[in-house]
């Protein structure tokens, strides 16, 4: 048990508060982007009806990071709010980078490969063509 | 309706669940999920999408409030949270196998579930006389402060807990919701870790799991930005501002009616589901 009053007590909390610093300023910058790309969307966009009744998925380029950034290149509304998805999708990612770094400072191996594993999982996830 | 006005129903609607979701502690998707495909006969499957995009901002934005008091064990959550992004990418693998009714079906039932678990009695103190190999050597056992006081607490209870979470990572992969309320079950019935360990615990891991399968669901195009918009926006603004709405309210009537709105919404979605109506 560690003490209230130990250096790495303190040490662990200050890693711990940037990580909920970052969560906030992922979330943050999310919304702020999806906002933006939001306002363009519905004045080019807000009269029509929309169609969500029958699934034939979201269009093909905001599907991949590479379709998204060129829609943003062009000031496309809806590649700009998945660009927010996006940020958002990685915040609890980036997360867990994070605390990979934080296990290390305590110098805990068994949760340092523990961390790798979860991050290895996601990455699978991300590369793995799953999506189609 | 056009999409603006479309738009700014989802944004109420989401704020909503916001609200809801970080009072009980299950995150926007169960609110959300029956709100698109019930009220505004949405596909189930952009709703999948929203529902995940939504889980994940509830869970950051709280996840920020609630490390700073230090209750949060992270240890617990990442160990587990083997168990549900494995569980996670199998569900996302199985949606695809799934026909859209049964899985109408199948979140009617964990809906019920999860609406039965927001009433019952909680594990306020965890226990301290475990004697659990498991839990020690993967240094699980930690401390939270009552009233000033660090109050030691040991886990019980961990291969059974490990594969509960497994479940749960299943559930919501497949579902596209943070499955809170087996997360809880997990960690309060099976682990005996103290309720309010095991919900801030539970909300670390909900971001992390949806996210394991959003970047799959992102790739299949279930995520559409119309959709998105809103309820990113709403949800955020519902789990922040919400939460102080809340303290002068009567939460225990609001779960209630939170309950009873629940279970309508959720055998309204096992009916359709049943009738081929979704």
């Amino acid at each position: 048990m560690k003490s209230l009053f130990s250096k790495s007590f303190w040490q662990e909390r200050d890693v711990e508060m940037f990580i909920g610093q970052q969560l906030r300023w992922g979330v943050i910058t999310a919304s702020i982007i999806a906002f933006i790309g939001g306002i363009i969307y519905l004045i080019k966009n807000g009269g029509n009806v929309p169609s969500y009744t029958e699934f034939t998925g979201a269009p093909e380029y905001v599907r991949h990071i590479p379709g998204i950034l060129q829609g943003v290149a062009r000031f496309d509304g809806m590649a700009i709010i998945q660009l927010g998805v996006v940020v958002l999708l990685a915040t609890p990612i980036t997360r867990i980078a994070f605390s990979i770094l934080a296990f290390a400072m305590e110098k805990d191996v068994l949760y340092v490969i523990i961390t790798l594993i979860v991050l290895g999982v996601i990455t699978f996830s991300i590369f793995s063509g799953l999506g189609g | 309706m056009s999409i603006l006005v479309f738009t700014l129903i989802l944004l109420a609607g989401a704020f909503m669940a916001g609200m809801l979701g970080s009072l009980t502690g299950l995150g926007g998707g169960v609110v959300l999920i029956p709100l698109l495909t019930v009220v505004f006969h949405v596909d189930i499957r952009y709703a999948i999408g929203a529902s995940l995009v939504a889980s994940i901002a509830n869970s950051s934005g709280a996840a920020a409030a609630y490390i700073k008091e230090g209750i949060t064990n992270v240890r617990i959550g990442m160990f587990l949270e083997i168990a549900t992004t494995t569980g996670a990418i199998v569900g996302a693998i199985l949606a695809v196998y799934t026909r859209t009714d049964v899985i109408a079906i199948l979140f009617g039932i964990v809906l019920l579930f999860s609406a039965a678990m927001t009433l019952r009695k909680k594990n306020e103190h965890g226990d301290n006389t475990s004697t659990s190999k498991l839990a020690e050597t993967m240094k699980l056992n930690g401390s939270y402060p009552v009233n000033g006081v660090e109050v030691p607490y040991k886990v019980r209870g961990v291969a059974g807990g490990y594969a509960l979470m497994t479940v749960a990572g299943v559930v919501s992969g497949l579902l596209g919701i943070g499955s809170g309320a087996l997360k809880v079950l997990a960690m309060d019935g099976v682990m005996r870790i103290p309720f309010k360990v095991s919900t801030t615990t539970s909300n670390f891991m909900i971001g992390v799991t949806a996210a394991a399968s959003a970047v799959i669901y992102l790739q299949r195009g279930y995520i559409d930005p119309g959709i998105a918009m809103p309820v990113v926006l709403g949800v955020l603004a519902g789990a922040f501002g919400g939460s102080r709405l809340l303290m002068k309210m009567n939460t225990r009537k609001l779960r209630l009616l939170f309950c009873v709105v629940i279970s309508a919404l959720a055998l309204e979605m096992i009916y359709n589901g049943f009738t081929g109506k979704l």
